[in-house]
């Protein structure tokens, strides 16, 4: 135990290991995919029809926004050459689903379907459509165990949009919040400020959104002020996340077909 | 009568408890959740305890470890001990009934959770409540039936 806690060998025999349990999370795993299987196939077809046509008019309403990001993003790229900053890189995304398993204590971890065989790494940012989930803590042949950014053993550097006050977010463990340390009193944070992680620390990729402050309070006495924060991510529903390679520059296209696209 | 080799049907009920474990449920039932796996231990080296002993808890509960994300070998040493004081005690507790069994279940359960915890805590996982013992009521509950099923499938299939 000792061993497992201080030091890395055993992370590769836990590896192994896991590929031994997948099936049982698998098993586990089936009925609900068997419920939405039958959801969706059982559906009418007025229904379906309806979804197609919301999604068609939100697909049109993405796309341009992309025109327009995709503008921006050469912009960007021309006033960062100007100022001779380094130009920051594309990254490829990988589409996983969550399993239906349940972890101990239990809601700030969760299986993915993806595994090493995809190149899944440890440390890797998983992002939902929202913000940043957490991050990739076990790595299994095929699955792999993520931890959510509100496990009290979580912390993403982030930045206050607003401000550009930077601090560190460290999860609540059970009440699935988060809250922010060592921010001086006289700092710019005010409540509903959005934070985007800030890339410090090399870990996060910057300007994913990842909360919003919802509790600023300053005791009198303290050193530091005492900030709440809720996750943007929706953490307890998310069925589907991104993983994300971040600087990962030319790959565009992956095998894996309708799973993949770049940012 | 000769004894058939039926072994592998106590695999499938280990299987099935480390299923029952990793299933998913609803919030407000998380906590009640029975320790379905130091249960289903306990039963085999009562029965049998040739067979079961600590060796097949200690695997159990590294698979546990792995399955939870817990630390390695965590509800490795937890369940090694229900296996070992249940077979130090099996002869005895065989003549016990069932709500009498229910209490020992009950102990050895949350000797396991305390382990467990105890672990948790020293790596700074520590708990916010008593409430992880609440399994224990739901494994004492649970047991007379448990042990119901798994003697008739036990009787059945003949393992002995």
């Amino acid at each position: 135990m000792t061993v497992d806690r201080k030091m890395d060998y055993l992370e590769t025999v836990r590896g192994h290991l896991s590929s031994v349990v997948y099936p049982i999370q698998y098993l586990v795993n089936l009925p609900v995919k068997v419920g939405d299987w039958m959801s969706e196939s059982l559906d009418t077809r007025e229904n379906l029809l309806k979804e197609n046509e919301k999604l068609k008019a939100q697909n049109l309403l993405l796309k341009t926004h992309t025109q327009k990001y995709q503008s921006l993003a050469l912009e960007n790229q021309r006033l960062r050459g100007l100022i001779e900053s380094p130009i920051r890189q594309r990254e490829r995304v990988l589409v996983a689903d969550l399993m239906a398993v349940d972890q101990e204590n239990s809601t700030n971890k969760f299986i993915l379907n993806k595994g090493s065989e995809e190149g899944v790494y440890i440390g890797q940012p998983i992002v939902d459509s929202s913000g940043i989930m957490g991050q990739v803590v076990h790595v299994g042949p095929s699955s792999s165990t993520g931890m959510m950014v509100t496990d009290n053993e979580h912390a993403i550097p982030v930045e206050v949009v607003r401000s550009g006050v930077r601090a560190i977010a460290t999860g609540e463990g059970i009440s699935r919040e988060m809250r922010l340390d060592y921010v001086p009193p006289e700092s710019d944070v005010k409540e509903g400020d959005l934070l985007v992680s800030s890339g410090l620390g090399g870990h996060f990729t910057e300007g994913y959104p990842v909360g919003k402050v919802s509790e600023v309070e300053l005791h009198p006495g303290d050193n530091f002020m005492t900030i709440k924060i809720q996750p943007v991510a929706n953490l307890a529903k998310a069925r589907e996340v991104l993983l994300v390679w971040p600087g990962t520059s030319d790959i565009n296209i992956e095998t894996d077909p309708g799973t993949v696209a770049t940012r | 009568m000769a004894i058939r080799h039926n072994y592998w049907i106590v695999l499938v009920t280990f299987l099935a408890a480390l299923m029952l474990t990793v299933m998913p449920l609803p919030d407000w039932i998380v906590a009640w959740r029975p320790t379905w796996v130091a249960m289903v231990v306990i039963y085999w080296s009562l029965a049998l305890p040739q067979r079961v002993g600590i060796g097949t808890a200690w695997v159990l509960g590294i698979l546990l470890d792995v399955l939870q994300g817990s630390l390695l070998g965590q509800h490795a040493i937890g369940l090694a001990i229900v296996a070992y004081v249940t077979l130090k005690l099996h002869l005895q507790i065989r003549q016990h009934p069932l709500y009498q069994q229910s209490l020992f279940v009950g102990l050895l359960v949350a000797i396991y959770l305390c382990l467990v915890v105890w672990v948790n805590g020293i790596i700074g996982r520590s708990p916010h409540s008593w409430s992880f013992l609440t399994p224990v009521m739901t494994s004492m509950l649970l047991w007379p039936w448990l042990f119901v099923i798994l003697r008739d499938i036990r009787r059945r299939a003949r393992i002995a």
